[in-house]
């Protein structure tokens, strides 16, 4: 008896979890089912799911207007360049403040936290003066700097709740058997940490892939990355949903591509702790 | 942490790499529209003829093109040469000295050809601070089949009354015709643009000579009521959504008998790659009350060059030849007479090859020349701007009363309630901003 309950509690859920995955991936689908419609497909009213004209004029347009590999580029280098210097900024930070926590230690976490609570356009004139100042408006360093910063302290924070999960007795036990601070920290507490290390760096990469606000309004031409080409396709008079799904499609496809071969360390990374 | 910090040094030394610009590279801001990206595709004829200049552009969504223009100019960041802006913009920022005057456009760029309602808008005493791309104004576009059918003749110049007695005749809810299909969408540039238009109609304004907000006035009552009536009565449902694009959709696939739209629509609704009732469409102007104003709208997308760019020759050069007549020519040897920027050279509409294709041609003129920015309402105002008032506050005050309003449409609140609340939103604004006490 309990094994059939068993049984179709799995297909239920089986169930559940499937509608549930087509329901979140639904928007995309439909926007790479849109790229590939003419402009009045795309707005027609009731619409087509499958059965319509397929073209792939959009993409060709999109190809012929703007820059892709350029704007991919630029992407690639802004969201991995401040993902990598955030990590490194991060890792030593974070490794301090859950293994030698002092008084303060709260206090600097909430401090972190608090500079995510202000909306960033109220500091877009400020930031654009200094910007200006430095000649770093629509330079790649610039934005790799602004974007390191902004991710800061989500990255620290969700290293801290990493390294603090990690028993403290166990790098006790490699220091009494003589472990130095360097074997400690590549023998010991990395091997550990990797989970929760990968999924901070992936889920960094996706916020820094998707940034729009800086990224629109600090880059013009040379460092304008994805988010600008995407919205050079939009347009408040005028067909453009079939255009903009194509740069869209084209825009998060690298992402895509590389969360889907990297799930198992995100989802194994972002459920760290909970199911130990 | 030695080893840390070599590489984060390393890291950025590799990363910083400040982009190479040449003395005569324009940076030419835009909006996406067709017009803006023929125009891109175009530019090579205007390089071949100065090889010492080389343009670039940057293309971005009105609403993103605005903040990001608009912090660089404010902040003199010197990202832009060219700027497309609006006929909201340019009194503003040219008063502010956020602009440089186009005097030198040269002797056969023929000022004079400017539509004189266009040129006024894009002008500050008397100084051309932008030149006009593209112009518009808004129109009736109605189905003379389903007119013909219910027996009704639009005339040139409709007055309201006709306008909502007709929609009323011609809804067919069972069979999917909606009347009328108007702007809904909150935005001071979406129903606001409409809806103002429309007030002007009425005899309402914003303010009155002294910065006093109108919204307690019964011209504005009555244009409010009028608008939601006709919609609940002969509007197509979910209509508090629908902006520009919307209403396009519904009108060429043939679900509205009447749409009061920006008059580049009927290039749209009138081309049959795009539209099933392309050879079904009539124009007329935008309806009137009686009072002397009908319920048009005037705005041209012009291109401007910032204060403190280091380019204004160039700029201006680029300019020139953007605007001239010698540029309608070229798009229209390149891609037909169908395709030009419409709205800005009285020559255009002096041209028998241009009416021959535009069989709207007639009506976005009468529309231009109907407008007035610099006395847009029955009553006398402090403002310039006919769906507008070109102060850097209407775009907030804009938008919160276009929620308001928008609320009264989808019947989340009532007429009256939608005015009081706009009355004391402008009012509480209007204060703070300082224009009244």
């Amino acid at each position: 008896m309990a094994r059939m309950v068993t049984t179709r509690n799995k297909v239920i859920s089986t169930a559940a979890a499937w509608l549930i995955g087509f329901l979140i991936f639904f928007p995309i689908l439909w926007m790479v089912l849109a790229s590939f419609k003419t402009e009045l497909e795309a707005f027609a009213i009731p619409p087509s799911f499958l059965f319509f004209h397929w073209t792939t004029e959009n993409y060709v347009t999109v190809q012929e207007r703007s820059d892709y590999l350029h704007h991919a580029l630029n992407s690639i280098i802004i969201a991995g360049g401040s993902t990598l210097i955030a990590m490194l900024i991060a890792i030593p930070a974070a490794w301090s403040m859950a293994f030698s926590p002092t008084k303060r230690t709260k206090d600097v976490l909430l401090w972190m936290l608090s500079t995510k609570m202000m909306p960033p356009v109220g500091v877009l004139v400020p930031i654009y003066l200094i910007f200006r100042n430095f000649g770093l408006l629509d330079t790649r360093s610039g934005l790799i700097f602004i974007l390191c910063l902004g991710n800061l302290p989500i990255v620290i924070w969700m290293l801290f709740t990493y390294f603090k999960e990690i028993p403290k007795d166990i790098l006790e036990a490699a220091r009494m058997d003589g472990a130095t601070i360097g074997r400690e920290l590549i023998y010991v507490l990395t091997p550990m940490a990797v989970p929760g290390l990968a999924s901070t760096l992936l889920l960094n990469l996706i916020l820094a892939w998707n940034e729009a606000f800086w990224t629109l309004n600090l880059s013009t031409l040379e460092a304008a990355p994805l988010t600008v080409f995407i919205a050079s396709y939009s347009s408040p008079e005028g067909l453009f949903w079939a255009k903009l799904s194509a740069a869209s499609t084209l825009a998060i496809a690298p992402i895509l591509v590389l969360g889907w071969f990297s799930q198992r360390q995100l989802v194994r990374g972002l459920t760290f702790g909970a199911v130990k | 942490m030695k080893n840390v910090l070599c590489a984060v040094a390393g890291a950025a030394a590799l990363l910083i790499s400040a982009p190479s610009i040449a003395q005569t590279t324009l940076t030419v801001a835009t909006v996406n529209n067709s017009d803006m990206i023929r125009m891109q595709g175009l530019t090579s004829e205007f390089t071949a003829k100065n090889p010492d200049i080389t343009v670039k552009w940057v293309t971005l969504e009105e609403n993103v093109l605005r903040q990001r223009v608009t912090t660089d100019i404010a902040t003199k960041g010197g990202q832009f040469d060219v700027l497309t802006i609006g006929t909201y913009e340019v009194p503003i920022w040219a008063k502010k000295s956020w602009l440089v005057p186009l005097d030198k456009l040269g002797a056969d760029y023929d000022v004079n050809d400017l539509l004189p309602k266009i040129k006024d808008a894009v002008s500050v005493d008397g100084k051309l601070y932008a030149a006009p791309f593209y112009g518009e104004s808004s129109m009736v576009m109605y189905r003379t089949d389903l007119f013909d059918k219910a027996g009704l003749k639009m005339p040139e110049s409709p007055t309201w009354d006709f306008v909502v007695d007709a929609a009323k005749k011609l809804t067919d809810k069972s069979g999917g015709v909606y009347g009328i299909c108007l702007r809904g969408k909150a935005g001071w540039g979406e129903n606001m643009a409409f809806l103002t238009a429309m007030s002007n109609s009425f005899g309402a304004r914003w303010f009155d000579e002294k910065w006093e907000p109108q919204f307690n006035s019964p011209e504005w009552k009555k244009t409010l009521t009028t608008y939601v009536d006709l919609m609940r009565q002969a509007g197509p449902p979910g209509a508090s959504s629908n902006g520009f694009n919307e209403n396009l959709a519904l009108f060429s696939a043939g679900k509205c008998a009447m749409w009061i739209d920006a008059t580049v629509a009927a290039s749209m609704v009138t081309n049959p790659k795009d539209s099933k009732v392309a050879d079904k469409v009539g124009f007329a102007l935008a309806p009137n009350t009686g009072l002397g104003k009908n319920a048009n709208w005037l705005w041209a997308w012009s291109l401007a060059i910032p204060a403190g760019s280091k380019k204004v020759d160039a700029a201006e050069k680029f300019i020139a030849w953007a605007t001239s007549k010698d540029y309608t020519k070229l798009v229209a040897s390149k891609e037909g007479w169908s395709n030009v920027p419409p709205g800005t050279r009285t020559s255009l509409y002096k041209n028998p090859d241009y009416l021959k294709v535009a069989p709207f041609a007639k009506l976005t003129l009468a529309s231009i020349d109907a407008a007035d920015p610099n006395k847009p309402t029955v009553k006398p105002v402090p403002y310039v701007g006919v769906q507008y008032a070109a102060i850097p506050e209407f775009q907030g005050i804009g938008t919160q009363v276009g929620q308001q309003f928008s609320a009264a449409l989808s019947g989340s609140t009532t007429v009256d309630a939608a005015l009081a609340a706009a009355q004391s939103a402008t009012e509480r604004e209007m204060k703070r901003a300082g224009y009244i006490k």
